[in-house]
């Protein structure tokens, strides 16, 4: 967001039905939504907004899968191939043994992996730094803003005072 | 907010609160200039911690000879202390991660506390396998890498090896969880603060904006995340346990073992979240988001989980009996009426017989009985695996090498030392980051402030009754 300046004209409302009420409003007059701000996640507000389902959790099977593979199958090549040993006269490749290990292992892996996906995807991580509009996002006040160079300016300064928001504009 | 709730539920917020007065209360701890009390329990702590240090250091520099572990007594207090240091830390992310599955609101007040004890219980519990070795500097043998020795893996079936994988997993992925849960936290303390304070909450924040796209994807993440933390939990202790029952050891190989200790390390880490919660609450002044019903539902969980473990103490004394092995009905009667008598009395006295106290509603709803109740759970607890460990090896199979251990100021002082280490982190805790869920709290407002439900409820929220008749939410 930080890379190209826009100006932004942002509402900001004291109560989420609030919110909810105006984005659908929004919708309906065919007002292009930049993006919807709160202090905590809205229900309800995805399918409004017309958010598409995350798909954290395909990754995350995915990572799981590469930590299953990997260590079910680096147990067996070391165990079988690169230095069988036996361990009390159990059979080189004792699958049961393993399973405690490729369980812990698919949970980092997949753990791990959407937490970095998570951070990656989100524009998020140590040492980023977003422009946010307004102190008060992050504790009680719930935010639509449009980008100017989108919408007609007037039309949604009006809507965002119609709607009972506090209007500000801001370059970000 | 979303779905029906009963008017009958309890409030799990108190004190008619807005959005704003949650962000000032909690946040606001974390901006005061420290009491003395703080203070003090910081110095206490630091000094604790550093004499624990020294006699680690004392045991590295003349090999762990200084314990006064023996033949036949190979492990003492050092397991004893892990054990009970990795139960401990069993009840942050089942807090966190199988109360959230389970959509127990409750959570909300006492996750971020409860995750931040597991994860410094569990650095405490980590040493002690680690100075355990004798030569630590070889520590990072127990990991698999390619090496100069061959490279010569390490055991993949051995169950300690498997504790290797599942405790550091476990760090890993409670501490992911905690971290991510406190970005939203961590960017209302940025918005507040001013200064260098600002630019560091701002790093710590990672750039968090509170985007709805952001929310969806963080509320994804932390959904998933329970999902596979919640097997997770489970395996850890489970993990533990195959430390003893894959032995031969008579007392240790049964099948019992791992229902049985992950039960014990809910029972003793929710007892230690509810030591820490209701002095962190009175000290703060927290007592409208941790109310006496998030100290009810702890004792239940309390009182299930304690019974759980007394069955299992009976039902192992039953199938010793009942196997017709002598040695497994000489360990057995060895507990109770051997040497350490007063160990396996003090375990059967606290774990078993006092937590059947909270029968009795007004008795869990007492905060000086839940607080002396949770100490006593804690020395119960360890005296489980003091039981489980020192009165089994101190009557082997052969007479002559029985004998009867007892520690040495170093292995005190070293178990001494990891409360001052755990306690230094949890103070330190309290005053860089929101104790209580910032976020997560203001999200449950409406579904569970005073305001809204309970007795006191002063009106159904005319808002609030069109967004409840929007179709598919769920709630977190």
């Amino acid at each position: 967001m930080a890379h190209q300046d826009k100006e932004v004209i942002y509402g900001l409302y004291d109560d989420e039905t609030d919110l909810l009420k105006a984005v659908k409003e929004a919708k309906d007059q065919h007002l292009e939504i930049m993006d919807v701000y709160s202090p905590f996640p809205v229900h309800g507000l995805d399918p409004i907004l017309g958010l598409a389902e995350s798909r954290l959790h395909i990754a995350g099977f995915v990572y799981g899968a590469i930590g299953t593979l990997t260590a079910f199958l680096g147990m067996t090549w070391i165990f079988t191939k690169d230095w069988p040993i036996i361990f009390g006269g159990k059979p080189y490749w004792s699958v049961p043994a393993f399973i405690p290990i490729t369980f812990e292992l698919t949970v980092l892996f997949s753990c791990v992996g959407m937490v970095i996906t998570f951070y990656i995807v989100s524009g998020l991580g140590p040492g980023v730094t977003n422009d946010y509009l307004d102190d008060r996002i992050t504790d009680d006040k719930f935010c639509i803003a449009f980008d100017m160079s989108e919408v007609d300016g007037a039309a949604a300064k009006s809507f965002l005072s119609d709607t009972g928001a506090d209007v500000n504009q801001k370059i970000i | 907010m979303s779905g029906h709730v009963s008017p009958i539920r309890p409030p799990l917020v108190t004190g008619n609160k807005t959005y704003h007065q949650i962000t000032e209360d909690l946040i606001s701890p974390t901006e005061r200039v420290p009491s003395k009390a703080w203070i003090l329990g910081l110095i206490l702590s630091v000094s604790v911690f550093s004499f624990g240090a020294f006699c680690i250091l004392w045991t590295i520099w003349n090999g762990i000879g200084t314990w006064d572990l023996n033949r036949t007594i190979n492990w003492g207090w050092d397991i004893t202390n892990f054990v009970w240091w990795i139960g401990i830390g069993h009840a942050g992310t089942l807090i966190s991660a199988i109360l959230l599955i389970f959509r127990q609101k409750w959570r909300t007040g006492v996750n971020r506390a409860a995750e931040a004890m597991t994860i410094f219980a569990v650095m405490c519990a980590g040493l002690f396998p680690l100075i355990h070795m004798g030569r630590i500097w070889l520590a990072m043998f127990i990991f698999p890498y390619p090496n100069t020795r061959g490279p010569l893996w390490v055991n993949f079936n051995s169950p300690l090896l498997w504790d290797v994988f599942a405790i550091s997993t476990y760090f890993t992925v409670s501490l992911l969880f905690w971290y991510t849960g406190l970005v939203p936290d961590f960017a209302s303390v940025r918005d507040r603060a001013k200064g260098l304070r600002k630019k560091i909450y701002n790093f710590l924040s990672f750039g968090w904006t509170g985007s709805a796209k952001h929310w969806q994807r963080w509320e994804y993440l932390s959904l998933i995340l329970a999902g596979i933390a919640t097997p997770l939990v489970l395996s850890v202790h489970t993990i533990v346990s195959f430390d003893f029952a894959t032995s031969v050891i008579p007392g240790w190989h049964t099948t019992i073992f791992p229902p049985y200790f992950v039960a014990g390390a809910i029972f003793s880490g929710f007892a230690m979240v509810l030591t820490l919660m209701i002095i962190t609450r009175k000290i703060l002044g927290l007592e409208d988001y941790i109310t006496i019903e998030h100290v009810e539902s702890m004792n239940k969980v309390i009182l299930v989980t304690g019974t759980i473990v007394g069955v299992a103490y009976l039902t192992e004394l039953f199938i010793a009996w009942y196997s017709g092995y002598v040695y497994e009905q000489f360990a057995f009667f060895n507990r109770a009426a051997g040497p350490y008598w007063w160990s396996y009395f003090g375990m059967m006295f606290c774990n078993v017989l006092s937590p059947q106290l909270f029968w009795k509603k007004s008795w869990r709803r007492n905060i000086w009985l839940t607080f002396f109740m949770s100490i006593f759970i804690n020395i119960g607890m360890w005296f489980e695996r003091f039981v489980i460990i020192a009165t089994t090896l101190a009557r082997d199979y052969l007479p002559s090498s029985w004998s009867y251990y007892s520690p040495t100021w170093v292995e005190i002082g070293i178990f001494v030392g990891t409360m001052g280490l755990f306690f230094t982190l949890y103070l330190i805790f309290c005053r860089v980051a929101p104790v209580v869920a910032v976020a997560e709290i203001k999200a449950i407002l409406k579904t569970s402030g005073n305001q809204y439900v309970g007795p006191d409820a002063q009106h159904q929220h005319p808002k609030d009754v069109k967004v409840e008749s929007e179709p598919n939410h769920t709630s977190i």
